[in-house]
């Protein structure tokens, strides 16, 4: 286990280097946020001057040296735009962003599972049919609609909930939370649905179809025949066989579901990463892209390593090896 | 799976479910009281009447006055730091801090100091806090857009007294002003770091935020919120919001949201589709005003014909059509400017005929918009030797201005009907600017907002020269001696008529010679809900202590 463990963190290494690299020649390809930001009425050599303040009409490969020596001593630069540490900017943020994730993910499986075993176990009732045709909406509809609607619907015309923005947090561990007080759970309560609605779809279905197939096993028949309740035949051995492809997907979806946080957030106007990174690509700020897909690509990094310590406790026939038996 | 099999599964999981009654029926109950105790705090509520909740179009990024010059930094900065001199609503200069100034000499300039004004920790404003705030600006290095652009001019500061200030200038030099109405005057004591200036984080923490604004600041929450409270001491008189959030909701459509939930009194950056529609909403209503915000295009005027530029079969033209000035009047005649603020600007625009707004200083209200005439503008391509027209590309920014990419394609149109066949390509921001600054592009659109008709034209058309600084959004190479002339003199004139006068003329041998092509004016819109009313301003900045109840 630790030889694997290991040796994922190499892998991971080498990945987080091509994609810093790939950043830098990028956003070098395109331009500097000098020529975006500066005042308009400031001179050539003043622009001039500015640039070079910044390093960026060095050449490419030193630009990037520079970046990987401080990054190795844990600097990894200061944001252009914000004049602050880049890391400090995103630190600030992604609490926002993990909580809506993380409530998102939440609500994908306390929604999706449930649903997608009533509608497996009975397939052709009324119940079972319009939770299916739910899930398909919730596939095609387009989440920016989506948010919208829910905007126009809980906040304009019922004014229910607020039509955006962060509520109150409080301090959790020394992180800022919203989901403590009641203001903060009423702004959290549509952007995470919002968020959520495309994966509980996805759980619905891959929920009922685990279910339909693992109801023909032969296990089941045994289970059964030895007089065990339907309670702990479902909720247990069903549930336990058919959750594999369910995390594996959820894990998959997390990922996803921080990188499309962008447009929940910025249609509900939520202080998080998302948009963080779209403004810093707008003006191409590149320690602040930098940073932030170094962050992503760690957690999704960190989330496939879970995963796949999980398959190893629920399936103990999995052996963890990668290739190589 | 037989009938019997299907009974027992049913049955069974009705048993499963009915185990976790008492949970589910738990979380539904719990669901039921969040909702219900959301109800009376819906949309039926209403804040205090006294706290104004305005929806920002623009992130604040950071709260140092000094360190980056864009919009909304400048327009946060004005609710809590004033500066020596102030712009009115139509883009004037006015008193701020200093209650006078005038040139004695060529280079010299006295300020003479508002009295009795107290900085947010009660302590007195006076020469010393302004001579260390004209400082500071040039000790940023690390900002792309800084200040110091507008305090190198300034070669030596002298405090007279404690409420007068000397300014001196390398030379003449007219618009000194309006360059010092950008210095925010920070507290000497409150921003001083031990020996050294206080960084951008002693601001955005809040500790350096102490200024002789209309309001106090109180907190901070990045990309989500700002709050200020009223400073009931302010010189100009208190304001009438004890309490003023500023939430940022950079998307257009949720922050129309955000107004008709009622999250929001105030919204600035109206999406255009639906001004009219607020405008006969009775819970609502629009203030509106002509910005200081021009678009016109940039043609490239160089010897060399653009490679962009060929005739209709596609092979290179051998002299640059764009260096006659009949072709420039020709593309402008064929531009019908009331169409296209009507139709494509849904009427948030009005027709330009200057590149700098009407409350700019050189505005030459003399010079009149050009006449759509389309008969006209054929006549004058054939008389330079185009009858059939030629090819070419117009480039512009497709997430900048209001509107920018529909404009583009609109102006293709209108070229294609005189016979310049004309197709368009528009680019996202980032790449846009530094593209056109290698002068690739043969007509590049641009917008400008600035209060000095003559620094855009020192800007835009004066003769390219890095050395003096000229010229440095001049993609087009454009070059007139006798714009560069009045330009320069305008300058350097300390008398403000004088510089007026020169700028206006400097503005109109610039459009007689069509050195650009002006298009329009954007309207600054505003909407806000019944029972408010704002001073809508040219300079686009919303101000909450311009808002007043009804």
């Amino acid at each position: 286990m630790t030889a694997f463990i290991v040796r994922r963190l190499l892998q991971s290494i080498a990945v987080l280097l091509v994609m810093s690299l790939l950043v830098f020649v990028g956003i070098y390809a395109i331009g500097n946020p000098v020529d975006i930001l500066i005042s308009p009425d400031a001179s050539q050599l003043e622009r001039a001057q500015t640039i070079a303040a910044f390093g960026l009409d060095q050449p490419l490969w030193q630009q990037y040296f520079l970046f990987v020596s401080h990054a190795l001593h844990g600097d990894l630069g200061r944001s252009f735009a914000f004049g602050t540490s880049a890391m400090a900017l995103i630190a600030e943020r992604m609490p926002a962003t993990l909580e809506l994730a993380a409530t998102a993910i939440l609500m994908a499986m306390l929604l999706g599972i449930p649903l997608g075993l009533w509608a497996g176990l009975r397939p052709n009732g009324i119940a079972g049919k319009s939770i299916m045709g739910f899930s398909i909406l919730g596939f095609s509809l387009p989440t920016f609609w989506v948010g919208m609607m829910l905007i126009m619907l809980f906040a304009v015309y019922l004014g229910w909930l607020p039509s955006g923005g962060r509520g109150e947090t409080r301090l959790l561990l020394g992180v800022p939370v919203s989901f403590l007080t009641l203001d903060g759970l009423r702004h959290l309560l549509l952007p995470a649905f919002n968020l959520a609605l495309f994966n509980i779809a996805l759980v619905i279905r891959l929920t009922r179809a685990g279910t339909q197939e693992a109801l023909l096993q032969d296990y089941v028949r045994f289970a059964r025949a030895k007089g065990l309740r339907n309670r702990r035949i479902i909720g247990v051995h069903v549930l336990k066989n058919i959750l594999i492809p369910i995390i594996t997907v959820i894990a998959l979806q997390f990922g996803s579901i921080v990188a499309f946080a962008i447009v929940t957030e910025s249609i509900f106007a939520w202080p998080g990463m998302g948009k963080l990174i779209i403004d810093s690509i707008r003006v191409l700020d590149r320690p602040v892209i930098v940073a932030y897909l170094l962050l992503t690509v760690t957690l999704f990094i960190v989330v496939n390593l879970i995963v796949d310590l999980l398959y190893s406790w629920l399936d103990p026939r999995v052996r963890l090896a990668d290739g190589a038996a | 799976m037989n009938l019997k099999q299907m009974q027992s599964y049913a049955r069974f999981f009705e048993q499963l479910l009915a185990s976790m009654a008492k949970p589910i029926a738990g979380l539904i109950a719990f669901v039921g009281l969040c909702l219900i105790a959301a109800m009376p705090l819906g949309a039926a509520a209403v804040s205090a009447t006294d706290e104004l909740k305005i929806g920002l179009a623009a992130d604040v990024s950071s709260l140092d006055p000094h360190y980056l010059n864009v919009a909304s930094n400048v327009a946060f900065s004005s609710h809590v730091f004033d500066a020596l001199v102030n712009v009115d609503p139509d883009g004037k200069l006015v008193p701020g801090l200093a209650t006078s100034w005038h040139a004695v000499d060529a280079t010299h300039w006295i300020f003479k100091l508002r009295r009795g004004v107290k900085f947010h920790d009660g302590s007195d404003f006076t020469a010393e806090d302004v001579i260390f705030s004209l400082d500071r600006p040039a000790t940023i290095v690390n900002s792309p857009g800084p200040f110091s652009n507008y305090t190198k001019q300034i070669v030596a500061k002298r405090i007279i007294d404690p409420y007068t200030v000397e300014l001196t200038t390398a030379a003449p030099y007219g618009p000194l002003a309006l360059d010092v109405s950008t210095i925010f005057i920070v507290s000497k004591k409150a921003a001083l770091h031990g020996k050294s200036y206080a960084t951008t984080e002693d601001f955005n923490s809040g500790k350096a935020m102490i200024g002789t604004g209309p309001y106090k600041f109180v907190s901070f929450r990045r990309g989500d919120r700002l709050v200020v409270k009223r400073n009931d001491d302010y010189w100009g008189g208190k304001s009438a919001w004890s309490k003023v959030t500023f939430r940022i909701i950079t998307s257009a459509a949720p922050r129309l949201a955000a107004l008709l939930a009622g999250d929001v009194d105030v919204i600035e950056g109206v999406p255009t589709a639906d001004v009219e529609r607020l405008k006969t909403d009775p819970r609502f209503h629009i203030a509106q005003k002509i910005s200081w915000r021009t678009l016109f295009w940039e043609l490239d005027q160089r010897e060399k014909t653009p490679a962009e530029i060929t005739d209709l079969a596609g092979n290179p033209l051998p002299h640059n059509p764009l260096r006659d000035v009949r072709v420039r009047r020709a593309m402008s005649m064929a531009i019908n400017r009331q169409a296209l603020v009507e139709r494509t600007m849904e009427g948030v625009a009005v027709p330009a005929s200057n590149i700098v707004g009407p409350g700019a200083i050189g505005y030459n209200p003399y010079l009149k918009v050009q006449q759509y005439d389309p008969a006209g503008a054929k006549k004058l391509l054939a008389e330079a030797g185009y009858p059939h027209g030629f090819a070419m590309v117009l480039h512009g920014t497709n997430n900048r201005y209001i509107n920018d990419a529909q404009v583009v394609q609109t102006v293709a149109q209108f070229l294609n009907h005189i016979g310049i066949r004309a197709s368009v390509q528009t680019l996202p921001l980032s790449v846009y600017f530094g593209k056109a600054r290698t002068g690739v592009f043969d007509a590049a659109m641009l917008g400008w907002g600035t209060l000095a008709g003559d620094f855009a034209l020192r800007a835009l058309v004066a003769t390219k020269n890095p050395e003096l600084g000229w010229g440095s959004w001049n993609w087009g190479y454009y070059s007139n001696p006798a714009v560069d002339h009045a330009m320069q003199q305008a300058l350097s004139s300390v008398d403000q008529d004088k510089r007026t006068a020169f700028a206006q003329q400097a503005m109109q041998i610039a459009m007689d010679d069509v050195a650009v092509i002006p298009l329009y004016h954007q309207y600054a819109t505003w909407a806000m809900r019944k029972g408010l009313q704002y001073t809508a301003r040219t300079d686009e900045f919303t101000f909450a202590h311009q808002f007043h109840p009804q």
